[in-house]
């Protein structure tokens, strides 16, 4: 049974989709830290995020522009957080007690859209009209118009603030939401970050939790040749959060940091995510000429190849 | 003219926050440490439980507004008009003008009358900057009465409004028992057919200072108070143009993105007539006291007399 085909019976059978029902039809597997996660759930979330991989492609090649690197780093995490963690529902994406997840490293749209289409919350034929005119996923994500977008986001740095707003919301009205926010390590740069940061820790926002999705590139090159912004972790140490380290695409490992977040009381959380930029396609991995630019027709045949070839071996896996 | 009584709209500001907080209960103030001088500190005598001081930090403000607002809940972010507009504008455009989310921001201390603290201060700027964001409406309020009205008004309106306050006490010329506010709605205060002085802020009371001074020589000036800058009421910007064939434009701000340049867009558009602006002419600010600025920079009464009647001439 795939997850889709999962959701697929959830749906059908409760007529109304929810995470809570997906959570609670793995609750038997209630784990302590150390042990490993759940192996048919990893291999579902594998072949997810391999799909979802697959939509950050086709949306940008599509569109030929857009950001495949850094969208293919968070693949994992955010396959991870819509399938498994966050309390959502596609049916009704303004849910009032809807986790909320903000992209502040806003031009990997393609990834937050292909794992909202995977979701449910728009077709994902729509994939293929990233960027168009009249389409309504724009080059980076706009709140007004897509399904399941909690945050417009693009401009970097502001991101993280809206979460700092949204978590600020639920504390002060006593609600149980929590807040995702992803970042880049390049976006960390900005001054913004650290006055965000300063405000989750003083005010003791234990219903925040910010990845930052560290590859090594920015634009311009390597982080730490570019202008420097580690260390990360220590950064947000001092400036009060907790702070969590992980392996981005790794299942076990992302599992087992979010389930430490969430048992964190008092303050916010960091979790600074050791990640491949361009991850599952052999040409783009660690290059930083793919944070930006689009494959052309024949490096979109290639990477789709590597992905259905993974894909089926995942599938005969399972 | 000895009962006059002076007040700042930053002050009408702060108390209408507190006086509000009851009809509003999901009411979120925010101030960037200056929560004494916007005068947010009323609120949070009242309110301290709905007050959050973001610190020095502006931009990290804007967005933490942005991000309350889509929760649902009201929020005011307050700060200097320098940095509530100039530093923070790119979050104000992005975060908060973008999506529309309903966010509003109470600026103070704009203009040159900040007085003393001089030209990094003196916002000249901001009704310009905000007028660019697509969606945001911009109250410029001209007295106590009106301030307090605005507050209420923006409160019950959905959507971005970008707010400014003075520093300086200034005269009250609305009757509070009568005074009431329509968003986008110029004020007529005199009629007049020679000119019309198309005010807005503490240039009000200055531009009904002039009609006076005018009438005794002669000239019948018409009194136009623009209190919503942005969406502006091209109507009566028409009317005024057609009936009186001159306008004179008066505001504490730049020449360069306020209202005398939105109101010359109307006008040249729709009724081409000689607009002149009475404002700050594309120069800084510097210290000194606010009723002495003003008068250096020609934002007062005679001034716009002295507009006037070159203009006619």
């Amino acid at each position: 049974m795939t997850i889709m085909e999962f959701f697929g019976i959830i749906y059908v059978s409760n007529g109304n989709f929810s995470a809570a029902a997906f959570r609670a039809a793995f609750a038997e597997e209630e784990r302590n830290d150390d042990k490993a996660m759940d192996q048919t759930l990893k291999k579902q979330l594998q072949i997810t995020a391999c799909k979802v991989r697959m939509g950050i492609i086709e949306g940008v090649f599509n569109a030929k522009s857009g950001h495949p690197g850094g969208s293919l780093s968070i693949a994992d995490t955010l396959t991870y957080l819509y399938f498994h963690k966050l309390h959502v529902d596609p049916k009704n994406p303004k849910m009032a007690d809807r986790d909320r997840l903000v992209l502040s490293k806003g031009h990997t749209a393609p990834a937050l859209y292909s794992v909202l289409s995977q979701r449910g919350f728009f077709p994902e034929e729509e994939l293929k009209t990233l960027r168009k005119i009249g389409a309504r996923l724009q080059g980076h994500p706009d709140m007004k118009h897509i399904p399941g977008v909690d945050m417009s986001t693009g401009s970097l740095g502001q991101g993280i603030s809206a979460a700092c707003g949204m978590a600020l919301s639920g504390k002060l009205s006593d609600e149980s939401y929590k807040v995702y926010a992803i970042l880049g390590d390049g976006e960390v740069e900005e001054g913004q970050v650290w006055e965000a940061a300063m405000f989750a820790a003083h005010y003791k926002l234990d219903n925040l939790v910010a990845v930052v999705d560290n590859n090594g590139l920015q634009i311009d090159g390597k982080i730490t040749e570019v202008c420097s912004p580690m260390p990360i972790t220590d950064k947000f140490e001092a400036f009060g959060w907790h702070v969590i380290t992980m392996d981005a695409h790794d299942f076990d490992s992302i599992e087992k940091a979010f389930d430490e977040a969430e048992k964190v009381s008092g303050q916010p959380v960091a979790i600074i995510q050791t990640s491949t930029k361009g991850k599952g396609i052999s040409f783009m991995e660690n290059q930083v000429g793919w944070h930006g630019s689009a494959p052309n027709a024949e490096q979109y045949a290639q990477a789709m190849d590597e992905l259905k070839a993974a894909l089926a071996s995942l599938e005969k896996e399972a | 003219m000895a009962d006059v009584i002076k007040k700042a709209t930053r002050e009408s500001y702060g108390e209408a926050l507190a006086e509000l907080s009851g009809e509003y209960p999901d009411l979120i103030v925010l101030d960037a440490d200056l929560a004494a001088a916007t005068k947010t500190g009323i609120f949070k005598k009242a309110c301290p439980e709905r007050f959050v001081d973001c610190g020095i930090a502006e931009a990290n403000m804007m967005g933490v507004a942005a991000g309350i607002a889509s929760t649902g809940k009201k929020v005011f972010a307050s700060s200097f008009a320098m940095f509530a507009a100039g530093r923070a504008f790119e979050i104000v455009r992005n975060s908060i003008g973008y999506p529309h989310l309903n966010v509003k921001i109470g600026a103070t201390h704009a203009g040159i009358s900040v007085g003393e603290d001089g030209a990094t201060h003196q916002c000249n700027e901001d009704i310009a900057l905000m007028r660019t964001i697509p969606g945001m409406t911009i109250i410029n309020p001209a007295d106590d009465v009106e301030a307090k009205a605005a507050v209420k008004a923006a409160l019950d309106f959905e959507g971005p409004v970008y707010m400014r306050f003075g520093r300086l006490a200034v005269p009250v010329f609305n009757d509070k028992e009568t005074y009431k506010f329509e968003l986008g709605k110029g004020v007529q205060l005199r009629d007049g057919s020679d000119v019309s002085i198309i005010a807005t802020g503490l240039m009000v009371n200055e531009a009904l200072e002039a009609a006076d001074i005018l009438a005794g020589e002669g000239i019948s000036a018409r009194v136009i108070n623009i209190h919503t800058i942005k969406p502006l009421d091209r109507d009566i910007i028409i009317k005024a143009a057609k009936e009186t064939g001159l306008i004179v434009t008066a505001e504490e701000h730049s020449v360069i993105g306020g209202l005398g340049s939105a109101v010359a867009e109307v006008v040249t558009e729709e009724c081409p007539v000689k607009v002149v602006k009475v404002g700050v002419n594309d120069v800084f600010g510097h210290s000194g006291p606010a009723a002495d600025l003003l008068k250096e920079f020609g934002l007062c009464a005679d001034n716009i007399v002295k507009k006037v009647k070159e203009a006619i001439a």
